[in-house]
């Protein structure tokens, strides 16, 4: 009897180390491969020259600027405002205002909404609502703003990760000690003076974690900018707001699923998705390490 | 005394104490509240605005008729959407080729009447068939929940277990090594971008699978479903995790004290402890599956069909936005139908976490507290 | 004869339904060491804190009663607290630098009221950490983090700090309570040179410092204030029979 016990529970653990091995065999059976069919057309070349030969040959440049470009101008927008809005739900709303209670929970909500989702606002919102009465406000019903372009996929964006970016704030500035404040206070402090030379300062990592997980997600995710603005083959880089992009993500979409010779352009697609996956691990690993920082700094 | 920054001579008084306004103060909180508040419209502007869009489908238009009509007659080249394309399809806005196509088509119109509307009243909503763009087109959502629930259902199948005993592997029996490779393994899985395992899927996953299976169809439901499953174990992994080490030391130990075995324990005391948080995370996975769209789009084959084989094609509702707005005419029919859809997944996604908190928070409380 | 400095009537503080402090009033003199004591929890750290209106931090407080800083009722609805607090510095229990340079700790004060001169601060700031008894072992290090410190620098800058926004009155709240022995020396000494110019009112759970460093002592005991006079008396003769217990360590 006991031994069918020790059986029975050697089977089981068994069970379980193996389901939590085979994820981690899946996760490195998907790194190399990817290593593996990019490695070869990897190279410093392959990510400063532009595409030639109508995708069949030639770097990626374009892409990752286009990449570039869409997450500062996603942080720019939303790196403030999700700033500013943490420190409204931190240091002035108090706990049990309605006003405070609504922004958490649509930032929860927020949070939970497919990417897709965001896609169809900035479509239906941006492009057609915004940019479409630019257009006929100041151009007079001429198509320049009602278009898909950088500036509304990058707005998009900026919604799909300012959660991430409240989020990270008010952890941040939450950690900055009660004492502190309370220093700053008894010198004779005002509120703005306190959270202005006090807090903000304290909670650097907090939004700099914040910053850094927004853009990573802002690298990876193309459903919200498949019809805002992503755009497989640009002769030219993006020089004004009305400009359409390229992108690392949307340019492996495109081209496993759509391109003319899907054998010829393989290894430039593995080699994109290498470099994809790259930039998004050491972001992600940046803002990991910076985050443990903090929450050493706050224990 | 010295040289100080007050003048020497400063007397407590009221008038000094007397409160001043300050500017910056001011000026400072009534910013941040309104960006705080402008956040929030923003937000629920979001809301509103995709629920809004759907709205012409309860109503007629004639107006939408005609349109349709135009959009036959364009054929959008399929993922070229160079600059060029861009332009002249977009063409269409402008004020005089509406005109233009408009007298063109003016006999379309009345055939399409006669043929059968194709307004998408409820009722056609509920019809077997996907055809937006045909000559009648049909925009019956049954497919289209039928994909999408085949692949949240193979990919939970496949995910759960394996996600919650991997899980469990981490909570009782992983030694601490270990637990310093499976965590950060899982993080990293957690940071793929759903292109990247879209890709996965449709350059090895999809062979592989055929390799062994050996069906016809190389992007099925079955592919799609791994690979989504892919996307939902880090979810369902990381917050088992936390309803398994949230358990009370209290109730292992005593498990331990009446003579179980650490497996037992485990398996008899800490899972069915954990049960809402378990329950709560196999939610939020489905919740994630249901709103992929990029692993949908490469690795499901994208056919609006209804099936029970596994291993044939299918078209999930978000993939269907995404494969079908960039081509849409805004204001049309198809147009608020993919709206609909958005409108769909928003309310399911929403009330599936609703549902997750709500379960987490109050039954698992509940439960420790012994009611 | 000292003049009055503070005088609080009939100050009772409620957090929520709990009464803190009952009904306490007393008379505190200028440029002398007034010492609350009393077992823990009796409430002297929060009636120390109604003394530069920090308690309004603090969200279900409700204080009734009057507290008047040279006759003026500093509860007064037209006062303005952030000017108060410059009159009236704190130095708390636990020493609270910020995470910059100990010039920019102690700059701090005259900086958020609008002084940027540089050579002033430098100034101000040399003075301070010198009344401190504390700038010989800093000066050398201005510009190093405040963190870097030991706990008993700490506090003296902290002391420095406050004293850079030139109060009237200084209230400490334990102010080594957290230190070893020689610090607490130190500090103490610094009390006694301080009161030359400073009201000083502090809040100690060690009998023996209050004996030592004040010249009034306020007993208090659940809330309430038992008994006060000159610290002489309080330790040798007291009136009340819960002072002479507490004194003499029949409870704590």
């Amino acid at each position: 009897m006991r031994i069918k016990n020790r059986i029975t529970g050697l089977l089981f653990i068994g069970t379980t180390a193996f389901s939590a091995f085979l994820i981690i065999a899946v996760i490195i059976l998907l790194l190399v491969i990817i290593i593996i069919g990019g490695k070869e057309t990897f190279s410093w070349k392959f990510l400063t020259s532009f595409p030639e030969d109508g995708m069949m040959k030639g770097g990626i440049f374009p892409a990752i600027y286009g990449t570039a470009l869409l997450v500062v101008m996603m942080s720019i927008a939303a790196v403030p405002f999700g700033t500013i809005t943490a420190i409204y739900l931190t240091e002035y709303a108090s706990e049990t205002s309605f006003l405070a209670q609504t922004i958490r929970f649509a930032v929860r909500t927020l949070a939970t909404v497919p990417s897709i989702i965001f896609g169809l606002f900035g479509l239906g919102f941006f492009i057609k609502f915004v940019g479409g009465g630019m257009d006929n406000v100041f151009l007079g019903g001429q198509l320049k703003w009602g278009q898909p372009n950088i500036l509304w996929a990058s707005l998009t964006m900026s919604l799909l990760t300012l959660p991430v970016v409240i989020v990270s704030v008010e952890e941040a500035i939450r950690a900055v000690p009660r004492e502190m404040r309370e220093a700053s206070l008894a010198l004779g402090g005002t509120k703005w003076e306190t959270i202005r030379r006090i807090v903000i300062p304290g909670s650097r990592s907090g939004i700099m974690t914040g910053t850094i997980l927004a853009v990573s997600r802002g690298a990876g995710e193309v459903a919200p900018i498949l019809f805002t603005g992503a755009a497989y083959y640009l002769a030219t880089l993006p020089t004004s707001l009305s400009d359409q992009f390229m992108n690392l993500g949307y340019h492996i979409y495109i081209m496993s699923t759509q391109s003319a010779n899907v054998d010829q352009t393989l290894p430039i697609q593995f080699a994109t998705t290498l470099v994809l996956l790259m930039l998004t691990f050491m972001l992600n690993l940046t803002a990991v390490v910076i985050r443990s920082r903090l929450r050493r700094k706050a224990k | 005394m010295d040289s100080s920054i007050e003048n020497t001579g400063f007397v407590f008084s009221k008038e000094s104490l007397r409160k001043k306004f300050r500017w910056s103060e001011f000026l400072s909180e009534k910013i941040i509240t309104g960006v705080a508040f402008l956040s929030i419209t923003i937000i629920i502007l979001i809301f509103f605005f995709v629920f809004r869009e759907t709205l012409p489908i309860f109503k007629q238009k004639k107006e939408t008729v005609t349109i349709e009509s135009v959009q036959k007659q364009e054929q959008y080249g399929g993922a070229e959407t160079s600059e060029q394309t861009n332009a002249s399809g977009q063409e269409q806005y402008g004020v005089i080729s509406k005109d233009t196509m408009m007298i063109e088509n003016r006999v379309m119109t009345e055939d399409t009447v006669v043929h059968g509307s194709d307004e998408a009243t409820v009722k056609s909503l509920m019809g077997k068939e996907w055809l937006p763009v045909s000559d009648r087109p049909r925009y019956g959502l049954i497919p289209l929940l039928v994909g999408t629930m085949k692949i949240t259902l193979l990919a939970i199948l496949f995910a759960a277990p394996i996600a919650i005993l991997a899980a469990l592997f981490s909570a009782a029996f992983a030694t601490h090594w270990m637990r310093e490779i499976i965590k950060p393994a899982i993080e990293l899985l957690a940071g793929f971008p759903s292109v990247v395992i879209g890709f996965f899927a449709l350059m090895v996953m999809a062979s592989f699978f055929q390799n062994i299976f050996g069906y016809d169809i190389r992007l099925n439901a079955f592919v799609g479903g791994m690979a989504m499953a892919l996307a939902a174990i880090p979810i369902i992994f990381t917050i088992t995790e936390d309803a398994l080490t949230a358990v009370p030391h209290s109730y292992t130990e005593a498990s331990l004290a009446l003579g179980a075995s650490r497996w037992q324990t485990a398996l008899f005391v800490t899972l069915p402890a954990a049960t809402p948080g378990i329950f709560a995370a196999i939610l939020l996975g489905i919740g994630r599956i249901f709103g992929e769209t990029m692993i949908a789009l490469m690795a499901t084959g994208n056919a609006a069909m209804i099936s029970a084989n596994p291993f044939e094609s299918v078209r999930t509702l978000a993939a269907t936005i995404g494969a079908e707005m960039a081509e849409v005419v805004f204001g049309d029919t198809h147009y608020s139908v993919l709206f609909l859809i958005g409108s769909l997944l928003f309310v399911f996604t929403f009330c599936l976490n609703a549902l997750a908190e709500f379960y987490v928070k109050g039954r698992l409380v509940k439960r420790f507290q012994g009611k | 004869m000292k003049q009055t400095k503070i005088q609080i009537r009939d100050l009772t503080l409620f957090y929520g339904e709990k009464m803190a402090l009952n009904s306490i009033s007393m008379d505190i003199s200028e440029k002398e060491v007034t010492a609350f004591i009393g077992p823990s929890g009796c409430g002297k750290s929060t009636f120390l804190r109604t003394l530069n209106r920090m308690n309004d931090l603090i969200p279900h407080v409700k204080i009734t009663g009057e507290v008047l800083v040279d006759s003026v009722y500093i509860y007064d609805k037209q006062i303005d607290v952030v000017n108060l607090r410059k009159k009236v510095g704190m130095v708390f229990q636990k020493s609270n630098p910020f995470t910059k340079s100990i010039y920019e700790n102690v700059a701090y004060g005259p900086r958020i009221n609008g002084l940027n001169n540089r050579k002033k601060l430098d100034e101000i700031v040399e003075t301070s950490l010198q009344k401190a008894f504390i700038w010989e072992e800093v000066k050398d290090r201005l510009h190093d983090s405040a963190m870097g410190l030991s706990g008993g620098q700490q506090q003296r800058m902290c002391i420095a700090r406050a004293l850079a926004v030139n109060p009237e009155i200084i209230l400490m709240d334990e102010p080594a309570s957290a230190l070893d022995p020689i610090s607490t020396a130190k500090i103490e000494e610094l009390i006694f040179e301080l009161k030359k110019n400073y009201t000083i009112v502090i809040v100690t759970h060690n009998m023996q410092q209050a004996a030592r460093v004040s010249d009034i002592t306020a007993f208090f005991y659940l809330g309430e204030l038992i008994e006060h006079g000159k610290t002489k008396k309080i330790f040798t003769t007291p009136d009340k029979k819960q002072t002479e217990d507490y004194i003499t360590g029949r409870f704590g």
